[in-house]
């Protein structure tokens, strides 16, 4: 007779994600399972709108990192279309998103999966949040943080119309120029963005890498799986968030294969299982073996750990001179450790920072020519960018009116779906024996997903970083024995 | 004297109404401070059973965001609105049904068929093989919430006092809805917390509105270069101002797109879709059928252009269900 054990997590009444263990006879864990209760069918729904709209519409998908959605569709568009953007346009592009990407992580190191290094693990859970982090780093620290996340999305909201769902793109270009005189100010936010962003760095370092503890459960065995590694590479090989080829590594980080957005159908299946909404991402190559890592295994990851992982050098040098340091803390590339995707991240918010200052001080940015006008008759259309969770695919069909009649999206928390599988599944194992579950168990599921930043439908995106659990046991019979809550709240 | 007590729930939507509440940035603070936040479940951990214990009527206001599409997510709300005096549909996915309304147009079955079946990056063995709301695995029993084919607004499951617009709304229009709560200064009872005169009438390029309007032909966004200056409905691009209550500062127009109509009808408007096409035709200046046919062509996807964020609130509701016999 077997017991099952339901985590409830994060948000979950309505259920966006939930964990369920099932424990045998001894109290060890069968078997975890990572449950997604969520679909809303945007694929379908979006069959019949106009080619155009596609940017406006999948930017609702994820109301944290619309601007991903939106970019990915913009690009899809161009493809679609047949039409290539203007120099200018390629550029506003990425600097809108260059933005996007310092903000969305700085939100990620401050509010989300940072509290856990900041504020310590241990800490009690009333102070592991933004608040917690405010109260350690300072008051002053924390009014920094709001104000630069403020500043930053209020330049996304000046180019873009919005900064929750954009209204930037068009096939060939972009909607908005940017004056001469805006460039200036944003060149100006972007020297205070770069200085944030070393601030970030110099935070990391201070609270964490100082930390023989944290770095201790970086690199422990419970948060560590060889995989795949995939992530969009620029021509030299180096990381880039707007544009670039699918570039994917094995697990003793060889390259494995290297393709354009428009050749991913030949490289990445999906897979389907009975008892989760998500649809889990494998390489073709390799097959679908179960939830199990490894160099014949076709499960692969994505998000700031894959791409470094999958990049052979950051493209600026400040966070290039990070990217060398990381790999040789670690001993070598890739890095297998899921919890140095926070460290990986910092190298990010560095490079973000960097690339849209390099941007916003190139003159060519104010150039009046935003757009070229689509003029042959759209047919298909397939575009990848790094979300701030990992790659994301468009992939569009339309009749020779530009009406859609079919869309594909893979999302960035699809390519990672079997590798959080196994993390929840091994932190379980490792933690739960003799029927016991404590805190430290839940602790560690807990810190295990949150390191991917999963994104599932925003459901774990938990404001104070603090992912509320809640941790049902059955006995035999079905009767509840225990009820275990941890929470930010209380 | 005590602070008000505060919920926020969310149910099908997509965060961009938590980030908006997110960006009242270092008002935040002072929310958090002015009231006793008792259940946000994207921020602290209060879980269903604390809220059960609850007095009725003990919560002075609850906030809502999303559509509603699972069973759980509607008994959740009709608990809240029993132990709320207040109950607040915040954004469009709660007022109209929202983008995830647009499902309406098709069903349970023809949504899991693409996912799971016909996407072309469905592994070939998996293909035909979806979830299921109860699935036995080799330890046991897992469940999973049923995907239902209608998705409802809120005010078509629970009573709803005020409704603040929007996809998001914006932190300004927020901030006003906590001051006049905390100020006890609410308007009457199903009052929309925002404008009350359509957009056009906070649009900067209103002056340039021709007094008449009168339009031969219609353009998509893909024809034309828009004149940022301009009235974009005089250059022939369907901008939805006219019809759509104010309040969100003429964003995309300062962004040089046109309005889709994301704050939804004015007061006086039942199904916004059907005030959407009633205008276009008067504006319309055609003689004959061919003529007529040829714009409405341009419209390409009237259903989607039209009920982009309300076909949940319309008077149809729903592309008719297949009786199956």
């Amino acid at each position: 007779m077997s017991r099952q054990v339901v985590i409830d997590p994060i948000t979950r009444l309505e259920g966006h994600g939930r964990i369920a263990i099932f424990l045998d006879d001894k109290g060890e864990v069968q078997r975890a399972y990572f449950q997604i209760p969520e679909l809303r069918g945007f694929e379908k729904f979006l069959v019949g709108r106009r080619a155009e709209d596609a940017p406006q519409i999948t930017s609702r998908i994820c109301g944290v990192c619309p601007t991903a959605h939106h970019m990915a569709a913009t690009k899809a568009l161009d493809d679609l279309y047949h039409v290539e953007p203007t120099e200018t346009a390629k550029k506003l592009r990425e600097m809108l998103y260059s933005i996007f990407m310092l903000e969305d992580h700085a939100l990620h190191l401050f509010f989300l999966g940072g509290p856990d290094f900041v504020v310590g693990p241990t800490a009690p859970k009333a102070e592991r949040n933004v608040l917690g982090v405010i109260q350690k780093a300072g008051l002053e620290v924390g009014k920094r943080v709001i104000a630069m996340r403020k500043e930053l999305r209020g330049l996304i909201q000046e180019l873009g119309g919005r900064v929750i769902h954009p209204v930037f793109g068009l096939p060939g270009g972009v909607a908005k120029p940017l004056s001469e005189e805006a460039r200036q100010r944003f060149e100006e936010v972007a020297r205070r963005g770069l200085d944030f962003a070393v601030f970030c760095e110099g935070l990391f370092e201070e609270v964490v890498l100082k930390n023989k503890a944290y770095v201790d459960a970086i690199v422990s065995d419970a948060y560590t799986h060889r995989t795949y590694y995939a992530g969009l590479v620029d021509a030299q090989g180096r990381e880039n968030f707007y544009d670039g080829q699918i570039r994917v590594v094995d697990p003793s980080g060889k390259e494995f294969a290297k393709f354009p957005a428009r050749d991913y159908l030949k490289h990445l299946e999906e897979h389907v299982e009975p008892w989760t909404y998500v649809k889990f991402l494998y390489l073709k190559a390799k097959g679908w073996h179960g939830f199990t890592d490894g160099p014949e295994s076709g499960i692969y990851s994505v998000a700031p750990l894959a791409r470094l992982n999958a990049a052979s050098g950051v493209a600026t040098p400040r966070a290039q001179d990070l990217y060398r340091r990381y790999f040789e803390t670690f001993g070598g590339r890739p890095v297998h450790h899921t919890l140095a995707n926070h460290w990986a991240r910092v190298i990010e918010i560095v490079y973000a920072a960097e690339r849209f200052l390099e941007l916003a001080s190139d003159p060519a940015v104010a150039n009046p020519d935003i757009r070229r006008m689509p003029t042959a008759t759209p047919t298909e259309g397939i575009a990848a960018v790094e979300a701030p969770r990992g790659i994301l695919i468009h992939h569009y069909t339309s009749d020779e009116r530009g009406i859609l009649t079919s869309a594909n999206l893979l999302v960035a928390t699809q390519h990672n779906a079997a590798r959080i599988a196994m993390s929840v599944d091994k932190a379980a194992r490792a933690t739960i024996h003799g029927g016991v579950v404590d805190d430290g168990m839940l602790n560690q599921v807990e810190m295990a997903f949150r390191a991917y930043d999963p994104c599932h439908a925003c459901a774990t995106h938990s404001l104070p970083g603090s992912a509320p659990l809640k941790v049902q046991i059955f006995g035999p019979s079905g009767e509840l024995i225990r009820t275990i809550v941890r929470g930010s709240g209380t | 004297m005590p602070k008000p007590k505060v919920a926020f729930y969310w149910c099908a939507s997509c965060g961009g109404c938590e980030e908006a509440v997110v960006d009242l940035a270092e008002k935040v603070l002072d929310v958090v401070a002015a009231v006793d936040i008792v259940f946000w479940p994207v921020a602290l951990d209060f879980k269903k059973a604390d809220v059960e214990a609850m007095p009725d009527k003990s919560i002075a206001v609850t906030f809502v965001n999303g559509a509603i599409r699972l069973s759980d997510q509607e008994e959740m709300v009709k608990l809240l609105r029993r132990k709320s005096q207040i109950l607040i549909a915040f954004g469009a996915c709660a007022q109209l049904g929202g983008i995830p309304g647009l499902a309406n147009l098709w069903d349970r079955a023809s949504i899991f068929d693409w996912y799971y079946r016909a996407a072309p990056s469905v592994a070939a063995k998996d293909a035909g093989t979806p979830p299921r709301v109860k699935v036995t695995v080799p330890e046991g029993e897992l469940e999973l919430p049923a995907f239902w084919d209608t998705v409802k607004t809120l005010d078509q499951v629970v009573e709803v006092d005020y409704t603040i617009p929007g996809c998001p709304p914006t932190p300004k229009l927020l901030g006003a809805a906590v001051e006049a709560i905390l100020a006890g200064n609410l308007p009457p009872k199903e009052t929309v917390l925002a404008g009350t005169k359509s957009l056009c009438h906070e649009c900067r390029l209103n002056d340039t509105k021709p007094e008449k309007m009168l339009l031969k032909d219609l353009k998509r966004i893909t024809e034309i270069r828009l004149d940022p200056e301009k009235c974009h409905l005089a250059q022939g691009i369907l901008c939805l101002g006219p019809v759509t209550r104010g309040g969100c500062e003429a964003l995309c127009i300062e962004g040089h797109m046109p309005c889709t109509g994301c704050f939804g009808p004015l007061d006086q408007t039942a199904d916004f879709g059907g005030k959407a096409v009633s205008f276009l035709a008067s504006i319309v200046d055609v003689n004959d059928e061919a003529e007529a046919k040829k714009i409405l062509d341009k419209v390409a996807d009237p259903t989607g252009i039209v009920y982009r964020y309300s076909l949940a609130r319309s008077r149809l509701g729903r592309k008719r269900m297949e009786v199956k016999a």
